[in-house]
């Protein structure tokens, strides 16, 4: 905790803030300070106990960022498959902003947005973002304006920076009748950074938010992604993680259905060897009656890896007619692989359809005798099998071009 | 006066107390109180030993938090740890010699301790506050070898066996309740199945809590040794009273090869009144484990009373091709709160484990399956299959699932299911139609829906708990 004191400080003088934002920080620092990195003791840990894999993946973390000089932006990196609007991020230092397929009126992309009144306890890595983010970002889209492009942003590293904590924060505030199709890219060749990346979103009455975050390629970075939605009534969003690359990754969602017939969807794939260790937490709260809510999980992992589910259903005594709804599936490829699920319901209303179901194990061998009796060799049976079981969680894709991007970087064919 | 409390027991008909002179410890916790406990009832030195190490644990344990139900910090040094009838100084040698006092006490729980008026050849073992008071049915059971006495006699009797077993299962560097109960246990069951019998008859223990600020710390410890098959009941009950008691028992069960032990429970302690006063703290530690090769442990249980349930019977399947079984229902109605499951640690190979668990939760209550499914690396071959639903009746009440899944072996498969659900109205209004009033409706539609596991029981067991299904349920319609 001392180089996080004095990287604080070095933070706080490189930014020009306000007093108010001064505040704030200061006191998300005191918080993260006194806490600490979350452990196993945490309830909320107690399958990813990141404390332990900084200590061993990067040993003493380092807080500060180096300022990025004018850089430029590596094209390799883009994403030529579909026309996108971009957002690219460098060590957490925003670089690019590119709206230009877009109504220039209809959205706006804003500095400096710290919410300074909102707090979620007990997170004390949303406080080490708070305090260190150095710039909070907003894109705001307006009302009856859906956005033409699926808006892309590039989470990547440049090695030539020191950094080890990288954190990023933007906020979304999609108005009325207005859409939103998201994707965030993780392409860094990153030299074992801790990523922290914080978003807020906030949905108004009949908007539609589509989030598809994508960990697809090799890199030994640790990772920590929040997404807190807050949803109004008849407004869908529907958040997909494709969680592979990655040495260490742990995606949180926390969703607010505060609006009547909102519904939230999770679907996500853990595709995982060598070693790593990925985490989905989705806790999904109905407030209000006819609220619905739909989580998909599934995992195919080998060599000494490791992936945790843990998804909550929160029913609030209000909340009359909920749906809710968890399925998690593992299917242990080898010996020396792990998975660890808590599949939490939390009812407190009793005119509810709420479910969960998990099912883990081995391959199914009677499937495998059965594809390579008709010709298959073991490999590809095996691959068949597999393929069949991920695509199920692709197809939840309810956008056709991103869904084709995904299926093509994941290196499925496509009549899967 | 008398008419209020003739209403009272209309709700709860086991909670009248017995007015017998009480022969107790001095309050509090301490040495001297163990060495007290310790010494009146003649126990050897290591076991003593035994308690005080227990203790000291427990001086430095924290209590634990994590649970979902609170409740007031218990001040453990405002507790009597040890009651027993005056008449008790002395155990009588016979039935004849027991006070008459007694007897009607548990002739009005419907539980005869006179063995030519039994129906059925139940051997009961009955324990009132911290003593067992009688057992019942002992001839023929020594015949076949069988041991069934209370745990005090077999420290006198048979110390070898309980020096062998006790705290095998449940360690005294366990958690802190398990840990105080191995420091001030009381008295309770013991059972020893000789190998290859197959007991002949359901054994069965029966708890009353009667003495105010008393807490109940019994131990039972059963050993089914290589091939042997035991079936044992397990029924609680004490009177209403405006304070909480605390009830923290330990159940060790330990199934040698090809042994096979079926452990039933009807809990039915007092819940405390309709605004939540009163009642008993049920903080049970239940471990049951699968030493030997094809070893079978099951639980069953049906959970109506309590302020509090608190607990977690489990199977610690170590034997290759052991089974483990956990059959619940648990019921809260009112102020009660529970907060129950199981654990299945899967440690040897091709073991086989089964869950399931029945919740309903009505008026202002608060309902939890906590349970945990853990299959080691090396336990190859292992399934486990867990269902749990819950109804809920209103929405004052709460349910709540939490499953912990582990699965470390590639061979293995887990399967878990929940739902959770109201009673439908076109369910309700197909039986009314057909000239049940709600309340009958309802208690059917309840008995269905915990069918699975009431067919788990003994016969005697299953009647009874049929009938506790529906009367713990009144008022909770309408």
């Amino acid at each position: 905790m001392e180089n996080f004191k004095t990287d604080f400080e070095k933070t706080l003088k490189n930014n020009n803030l306000s007093e108010k934002e001064i505040a704030f920080k200061n006191f998300n620092a005191k918080e993260f300070s006194s806490h600490g990195f979350p452990n196993r003791k945490d309830e909320d840990w107690k399958f990813s106990d990141i404390n332990q894999i900084i200590k061993k993946e990067i040993g003493e973390l380092n807080f500060y960022t180096e300022q990025l000089k004018k850089g430029e932006i590596n094209k390799d990196i883009l994403l030529n498959e579909i026309e996108h609007n971009k957002l690219i991020f460098i060590n957490g230092q925003l670089v690019q902003i590119d709206f230009n397929s877009e109504d220039k009126g209809k959205i706006e992309f804003l500095d400096n947005q710290n919410n300074i009144d909102e707090q979620l306890a007990d997170n004390s890595l949303i406080n080490l973002n708070n305090a260190l983010s150095n710039k909070s970002y907003k894109l705001l889209v307006k009302k009856n304006y859906q956005l033409k492009k699926p808006l892309i942003i590039y989470h990547t590293t440049k090695s030539e920076l020191t950094s080890q904590n990288i954190n990023s924060k933007i906020n979304f505030e999609l108005e009325e009748n207005s859409s939103l199709k998201l994707v965030d890219l993780v392409k860094d060749k990153g030299n074992k950074n801790f990523i922290n990346i914080f978003y807020n979103f906030s949905l108004e009455k009949n908007s539609i938010l589509k989030n598809y975050k994508i960990d697809q390629f090799e890199n030994d970075n640790i990772r920590y992604m929040f997404n807190n939605i807050k949803q109004s009534s008849n407004s869908v969003s529907e958040t997909f993680y494709l969680s592979k690359g990655s040495t260490f990754s742990k995606n949180e969602i926390f969703c607010d259905l505060k609006g009547e017939h909102s519904s939230a969807f999770v679907n996500g794939i853990f595709s995982l060897n060598k070693s790593k260790h990925h985490e989905i937490k989705a806790k999904i709260n109905h407030l209000v009656e006819n609220t619905k809510s739909y989580q998909l999980v599934k995992s195919v992992l080998e060599n000494k890896s490791r992936s945790v589910y843990q998804g909550k259903i929160y029913v609030d005594s209000k909340a009359q007619k909920t749906d809710g709804y968890q399925l998690s599936k593992a299917i242990l490829v080898d010996e020396t692989t792990e998975f660890n699920a808590k599949p939490e319901l939390e009812i407190y209303a009793d005119d509810v359809k709420c479910s969960h179901g998990s099912a883990s194990g081995s391959l199914d061998e009677n499937s495998i005798f059965y594809l390579m009796s008709r010709g298959l060799s073991y490999k590809e049976a095996r691959e068949l099998l597999i393929n069949g079981f991920l695509v199920e969680v692709i197809n939840q894709i309810t956008d056709e071009p991103i869904k084709k991007l995904i299926k093509n970087l994941y290196g499925l064919k496509n009549e899967y | 006066m008398r008419e209020k409390e003739l209403e009272k027991l209309k709700d709860y008909k086991y909670g009248f107390s017995t007015d017998i002179e009480n022969f107790k410890a001095p309050k509090g916790l301490n040495e001297d109180v163990i060495k007290f406990i310790s010494n009146i009832k003649k126990e050897p030195k290591w076991l003593l030993e035994w308690r005080l190490k227990a203790y000291n644990r427990v001086k430095v344990l924290k209590e634990p938090d994590w649970q979902k139900p609170k409740y007031p910090k218990i001040d453990y040094q405002d507790l009597y740890y040890y009651s027993a009838p005056k008449s008790f100084k002395e155990k009588p040698k016979s039935l004849d010699e027991l006070d008459p006092k007694l007897i009607e006490t548990y002739n009005k729980l419907g539980i005869p301790l006179n063995e030519q008026k039994r129906l059925n050849g139940i051997a009961v073992d009955a324990v009132f506050d911290s003593v067992s008071v009688a057992t019942t049915f002992k001839d023929t059971l020594t015949e076949k070898g069988i041991i069934f006495c209370s745990i005090s006699e077999a420290i006198q009797k048979h110390p070898d066996l309980v020096k062998k077993y006790l705290g095998s299962v449940i360690p005294i560097t366990d958690h802190y309740f398990a840990t105080l109960n191995s420091a001030v246990f009381t008295d309770g069951s013991f059972v020893y199945i000789p190998p290859g019998v197959r007991c002949p008859m359901e054994l069965s223990t029966y708890f009353r809590i009667n003495a105010s600020d008393t807490g109940q710390f019994e131990r039972t410890l059963i050993i089914a040794d290589k091939g042997s098959y035991v079936s044992y009941l397990e029924g609680c009950t004490a009177p209403m009273r405006d304070e909480n008691q605390l009830h923290a028992a330990n159940v060790e069960l330990i199934a040698l090869d090809d042994a096979e032990i079926k452990y039933s429970t009807v809990q039915n302690w007092y819940p405390g009144d309709k605004d939540g006063k009163g009642g008993i703290y049920n903080f049970v530690t239940k471990r049951g484990l699968c030493k030997g090769k094809n070893s079978k442990i099951s639980w069953t249980q049906v959970e109506t009373g309590s302020a509090i349930t608190w607990k977690y019977p489990s199977c610690i399947l170590q034997g290759d091709n052991s089974v483990g079984e956990f059959y619940s229902i648990a019921i809260t109605n009112n102020h009660q709160k529970a907060d129950t499951g199981t654990k299945m640690i899967h440690l040897g190979k091709n073991t086989k484990s089964k869950i399931i668990s029945k919740g309903i939760s009505a008026g202002f209550s608060d309902m939890t399956y906590r349970g945990l499914v853990d299959i080691s690396p090396k336990s190859s071959n292992s399934s486990n299959y867990t269902q749990c639903d819950s109804l809920l009746m209103g929405n004052k009440c709460g349910a709540h699932t939490i499953p912990y899944i582990k699965n470390k072996n590639a061979n293995s498969n887990i399967a878990h299911e929940a739902t959770t659900s109201k009673i439908s109205d076109e369910q309700l209004h197909y039986c009314q139609q057909r000239g049940l009033n709600s309340e009958e409706a309802v208690s059917l539609i309840v008995n269905g829906f915990c069918k699975e596991v009431l067919q788990q029981l003994p016969m005697e067991f299953a009647v009874e708990a049929q009938k506790l299904v529906g009367i713990s349920l009144e008022g909770s319609v309408g």
